[in-house]
């Protein structure tokens, strides 16, 4: 299925922390420490079309970042596979497989940590296509100043170093550094969660340019509802590790099937909405440590039955485009 | 409401004294906030809303000092206050809530320790009572079994109940007046949603006034009763929130409530504001946001002066923009 710009399949990730010496020998002597293991991400399956933009929506601890982290390859899976492409990104180290990691990029949240502050701008964007072998080291200079004009930056600047950069500036660096290797798939990891309103519309902006100029795929990991309303085709929500609904945009924001994506596109403060009679849902998330049986959801759900406690709700298809876990939704 | 409000700013202004030259963060801010009215203070960052609020407490630190204007918090002008008059009223009268409430609180102290304390710093009560009226507090802002949690320490609570205690300690003595710095910026939308609620709860119950200070529209949009927006140190615009957000006057407030994307803006460019915020050191001759604005005339160079384009309404701007947004 060379359909799709991105398969994720079964695709899970467990941290553990491993018991301390210390916890060791108190084991031989009959005490009872486990390991802590944090299923940071559960069993989860999706895929991204070529072209889409998939908008990535969970609160924080929901494995969102690490989901994005392993598709940019940053992470080792537990288990599972993705595919970039096709390809397995699991498959031989080659040439093959290093040409299908560029393909893949990811811009960072916060555009003050993500910047080496001791190397400047041109050899920020400009070393990785050199290494790579996509542009000859002399033609360096004039490529990173294309790169730089496309993400609307002026290509005087490119011997500056980051420090001299607002931080509008900065996150359109990481832009140009994600784009000078010439990938087909951005992973943006809350790459607006830092800036400024106005600023946030100008990247915005950018993001929706370059995706009709260079007909680039998003994943775009994001908190802010509104944020992802506007820019992706289709959601993907995230509970403690596990999805708990993927559906079109305009389909999410007509009607949800989940009662925990009911929730969260309620909380959303927006514009339209004054003088609001807050109703939020109770209760937090509760620590990936121990999550509880079930649904994960069930001890903040106002529908919760019996079942849910007991039983892992399966992700279900309903049709048009609309997948949800939750064992309560009428076929 | 005719009674007399409870905080009155005018001509507010603070200036940072630095090496590069003087910053002026707030150059003569007014607005007033009466009994239980929640007021949104908005701008983005550098724009002068957090100093605001540490100006009104006197808690701007050097090399910046409050130069100019009147604080009047119910008819008392805080800046001629002494210390020791300062602190009969932080805390008591007029308590602040902060962004990061790993900052309010002492990681070393339990939390029934720090609410005690506040209390009786304020007033002569026995610990029997403080601790009752602390527990009571922590049950209003939402803490289950508060009874047990006042035992715990800061660094036992999530990110979000941990605000909530600092909103409960804000709370302790009543105050007339909270000034709230983007309390929510850090959590979670679903807990956003829960402290939210919390807040307009109790600012309604009690009459408590309160100020909170964000860059976020949409929160203000829910919450507040009127808004000030902040552009370079001085309030560009001022007046009854569903006013301003339907109908705003001043080009930058249009701008910025174009830039947010909203339920109706799908698949579409946003509005961007072209540039960005300028440096304290270098602003614009006249009008600070003339730049970058699209209506820009000769007479931006001029200093503007606040007029009512619209009933109830003040607006720093030549040319405000009336039949355009009406």
């Amino acid at each position: 299925m060379s359909e799709n710009m991105l398969e994720i399949k079964n695709v899970s990730k467990q941290f553990v922390k491993e018991l301390d010496i210390a916890a060791k020998i108190a084991n031989t002597l009959g005490a009872k420490n486990k390991e802590e293991r944090v299923h940071a991400v559960d069993d989860v399956s999706f895929h991204i079309g070529k072209g889409e933009v998939v908008g990535l929506v969970g609160e924080s601890g929901c494995g969102k970042s690490t989901l994005g982290r392993m598709v940019a390859g940053i992470l080792p899976m537990t288990a599972g596979d993705i595919e970039i492409d096709g390809n397995s990104i699991l498959a031989d180290k080659g040439k093959q497989n290093k040409a299908n990691a560029l393909k893949v990029q990811m811009i960072f949240q916060d555009p003050f940590a993500s910047l080496n502050p001791r190397m400047r701008v041109e050899d920020i964007i400009g070393e990785a296509p050199v290494v790579h072998g996509l542009v000859p080291a002399s033609e360096k200079s004039d490529y990173v100043a294309k790169v730089m004009t496309k993400v609307g930056l002026d290509p005087e600047y490119r011997r500056r170093f980051p420090h001299q950069f607002s931080g509008g500036q900065r996150q359109r660096i990481g832009i140009a550094r994600a784009l000078a290797v010439q990938p087909e798939f951005l992973v943006c990891d809350e790459s607006i969660a830092a800036l400024d309103v106005s600023i946030q519309a100008q990247v915005i902006n950018l993001f929706m340019d370059l995706r009709e100029e260079l007909d680039l795929t998003y994943l775009f990991i994001s908190h802010d509802l509104s944020v992802v309303e506007h820019i992706s085709d289709r959601v993907v929500i995230m509970y403690l590790g596990r999805i708990v609904e993927i559906a079109p945009t305009d389909k999410l924001f007509e009607k949800t099937l989940h009662p925990y994506s009911e929730a969260l596109l309620k909380e959303v403060p927006r514009i339209e909405n004054r003088g609001l009679d807050y109703q939020p849902i109770s209760g937090e998330i509760p620590s990936p440590l121990d999550p509880p049986s079930g649904c994960h959801f069930h001890p903040r759900c106002p529908y919760a039955t019996e079942k849910c406690k007991s039983e892992q709700p399966k992700l279900k298809d309903y049709g048009e485009g609309r997948l949800a876990a939750c064992h309560l939704i009428e076929e | 409401m005719t009674d007399t409000p409870i905080l009155d700013v005018q001509g507010l202004e603070t200036h940072f004294f630095t090496k590069d030259g003087v910053a002026k963060a707030i150059d003569g801010v007014n607005f007033t906030v009466r009994k239980g009215e929640i007021m949104g203070l908005v701008g983005e960052s550098g724009s002068g809303k957090s100093v605001t609020g540490f100006s009104i407490l006197g808690l701007v630190d050097p090399p910046g000092k409050v130069v100019g204007g009147k604080v009047l918090f119910k008819g008392e002008d805080l800046l001629q206050a002494d210390d020791k008059r300062m602190q009969e009223l932080r805390g008591a009268r007029i308590s602040m809530i902060f962004q990061d409430p790993m900052m309010t609180l002492n990681p070393v102290l339990r939390v029934d320790t720090q609410m005690i304390e506040t209390i009786q710093a304020h007033e002569k009560v026995d610990k029997q009572t403080a601790w009752q009226r602390s527990r009571d507090a922590l049950a209003q802002v939402g803490i289950p079994s508060p009874e047990e949690r006042m035992r715990a320490y800061p660094h036992q609570f999530s990110g979000g109940m941990r605000q909530r205690v600092a909103i409960a300690i804000a709370l302790l003595n009543k105050p007339d007046l909270i000034i709230a710095d983007e309390p929510t910026t850090a959590l979670d939308v679903t807990i956003q949603g829960q402290i939210l609620y919390e807040t307009q709860k109790l600012c309604r119950e009690t009459g408590t006034a309160m100020i909170w200070v964000t860059h976020d529209l949409a929160v203000v949009a829910g919450l507040a009763d009127s808004i000030s927006v902040m552009y370079a140190g001085r309030v560009v615009e001022q007046g009854n929130i569903n006013d301003v957000l339907d109908n705003p006057v001043h080009p930058y407030t249009l701008g910025l409530l174009g830039s947010v994307p909203g339920h109706n803006t799908r698949g579409q460019r946003l509005y961007q504001v072209p540039g960005m915020a300028p440096s304290l050191f270098k602003l614009p001759k006249g009008c600070a946001f003339q730049p970058r604005c699209g209506y820009a005339t000769e007479a931006c160079q001029q200093d503007q002066t606040v007029t009512e384009p619209v009933p109830g309404r003040a607006v720093r701007c030549c040319h405000p923009q009336v039949e355009v947004s009406s």
